[in-house]
């Protein structure tokens, strides 16, 4: 054992991969984990899907067991908050007082939910969604029969609608813009999840200007600026996140919509490396820099972090992928889609529940959105690793093999 | 508890126990077994977790179904006993499964 100290600052998926790499990379020294909630990494994905359906047990939402760590020399310490990190002393302190003296750190402090300023935010039955915490107390408002809305028709709220459906329960979604899923997909691609989502018995209110949360005791509604009143048993409020950067702020790491990173996963500190939601780095794919939420970018930075800490620099160089389960939808995408000016269609969004949504940039195809078509999006995420292109007429053409439409 | 064996590429075996109702993904990735990635955790989304069953067990593994087959269609050397070890649930009827992991996943 040398003497050396790897400290990975949240107990994220990014922690659990960096962890693990550490080990794999060769890192001899001690490595210490620490996340201000009580269980060891865990899958945050399925919180919003079969875990908030009741189909998941919280020991399968595990990345890995307790006794993977036990047995790699990983030290968990759960449930403390870190609330400064000491530089120039190399050591973190905790809410207790604690310090934890470090030689390498890692910031895997992932994000925050964006909190709504409005009337009855604060009472009981209303809720965010982030961590297992949140969703083992919504469960207690779910029940058959009961009401829910959810505040924002983005794809944590879809999900949740989907999930809250499933046990029978009058789900509402508001949309303050004009379609769901506004800002991530094409006009094609939010139409089928409101028809969907209709067809499953979901009410989905677009251009919604939420005024205030109504209750007494507990949340009884939602009322809207053009006075219509929806009630509720439940309120999930899902609008988004902001990256977790406080820490790494207030220890003067250069931060910029995210603790900004290099292609190493380096911060402007070369001791301390970060990983997942909460990074701002450059991908060279899309020529820009990025700040994403995904495990696919959790994952893939961690190794890389791992890497550098273990003294082997690679570069990131990882094509952004995600997904999203709903009802019988299989939604799988690959790509960035930000930015684009045509959308060609496989399939049918208008009736069927089974497309592809391919996004272009002049010629260049950017993204695929895929609905139960794993096919399509295995196509575009290795296309789009290899740098390839490909032809609109193919991709549009159910006829034609996908495979031949890339080159 | 059944057990199941994993045959690295290079031919080192590691024998692990596990809990029925355990996936063949589960049992590689919580007992530290490396060549199996399960980037997206079991979702059946990422097909980094793909694995070839020892042909004298494939009969009793199962078939894969429609979604599963499409993402092998992708993975690095496809076998006919390609599988994606996130969709293999171990029963009792499996104590014993022999598993090979691919050189690499994607």
């Amino acid at each position: 054992m040398s003497d050396e100290h790897a400290v990975i600052i949240g107990a994220s998926h990014a922690a659990a991969q960096l962890s693990a790499g550490l080990r794999q990379g060769g890192w001899e020294g001690r490595i210490s984990i620490v996340g201000a909630e009580a269980i060891p990494p865990y899958h945050r994905p399925p919180l919003s899907k079969d875990y908030l359906a009741g189909d998941k047990h919280a020991d399968e939402l595990l990345i890995r067991p307790a006794t993977y760590y036990e047995q790699q020399g990983i030290d968990l310490v759960l449930g403390s908050r870190v609330t400064r990190i000491d530089r120039a002393g190399k050591e973190i302190e905790l809410h207790d007082g604690g310090r934890i003296p470090y030689s390498k750190l890692a910031l895997t402090t992932g994000a925050h939910v964006r909190k709504l300023d409005i009337a009855g935010g604060e009472l009981d039955g209303v809720f965010y969604l982030r961590d297992l915490n949140d969703v083992d107390r919504i469960r207690a408002y779910v029940g058959p029969g009961k009401s829910a809305v959810i505040i924002g028709g983005g794809y944590i709220g879809l999900e949740t609608a989907a999930s809250l459906r499933k046990q029978d329960m009058a789900v509402t979604v508001l949309e303050a813009m004009p379609r769901v899923l506004q800002r991530v997909t094409a006009p094609e691609v939010s139409a089928f999840y409101s028809r969907v989502h209709a067809e499953e018995g979901v009410n989905i209110i677009t251009d919604a200007q939420v005024q205030a949360i109504e209750g007494g005791a507990g949340v009884e509604g939602v009322s809207l600026a053009d006075g219509t009143r929806i009630a509720a048993d439940l309120v999930i409020i899902g609008v988004g996140v902001i990256p977790a950067t406080e820490l790494a702020e207030a220890a003067g790491l250069e931060v910029n919509n995210g603790i900004v990173v290099d292609e190493y996963a380096r911060t402007s500190d070369h001791d301390i490396v970060a990983a997942g939601d909460c990074t701002f780095h450059y991908n060279p794919i899309y020529d820009r820099h990025l700040r994403l939420e995904s495990v696919q970018n959790a994952t893939d930075q961690a190794k890389l972090a791992a890497g550098t800490l273990c003294g082997k620099l690679e570069a990131y160089n990882a094509l952004p992928w995600f997904w999203s389960d709903q009802y019988d939808l299989k939604l799988q995408i690959a790509g960035l889609s930000q930015g684009f000016d045509r959308v060609v269609m496989r399939g049918d969004s208008e009736t069927g529940r089974s497309f592809a949504a391919f996004y272009f940039g002049g010629d260049r195809l950017l993204a695929v959105d895929a609905v139960n078509r794993p096919k399509e999006f295995m196509s575009v995420r290795r296309a789009l690793g290899q740098g390839q292109s490909a032809d609109p007429a193919l991709l549009a053409d159910e006829s034609a093999d996908i495979k031949a439409a890339f080159s | 508890m059944p057990s199941v064996k994993f045959i690295a590429h290079d031919g080192q075996e590691t024998e692990v126990h596990v809990a029925a109702g355990t996936n063949v993904m589960h049992a590689a990735v919580d007992n530290g077994v490396s060549g199996i990635l399960a980037d997206c955790g079991g979702a059946c989304s990422c097909a980094t977790c793909h694995c070839y069953i020892d042909e004298a067990w494939q009969d009793r593994t199962g078939s894969p179904d429609d979604v599963e087959e499409q993402m092998l269609d992708f993975v690095m050397e496809l076998k006919p006993n390609s599988r994606l070890s996130c969709q293999i649930v171990v029963d009792d009827s499996l104590d014993g499964l022999v598993v090979h992991l691919p050189e690499k996943q994607i």
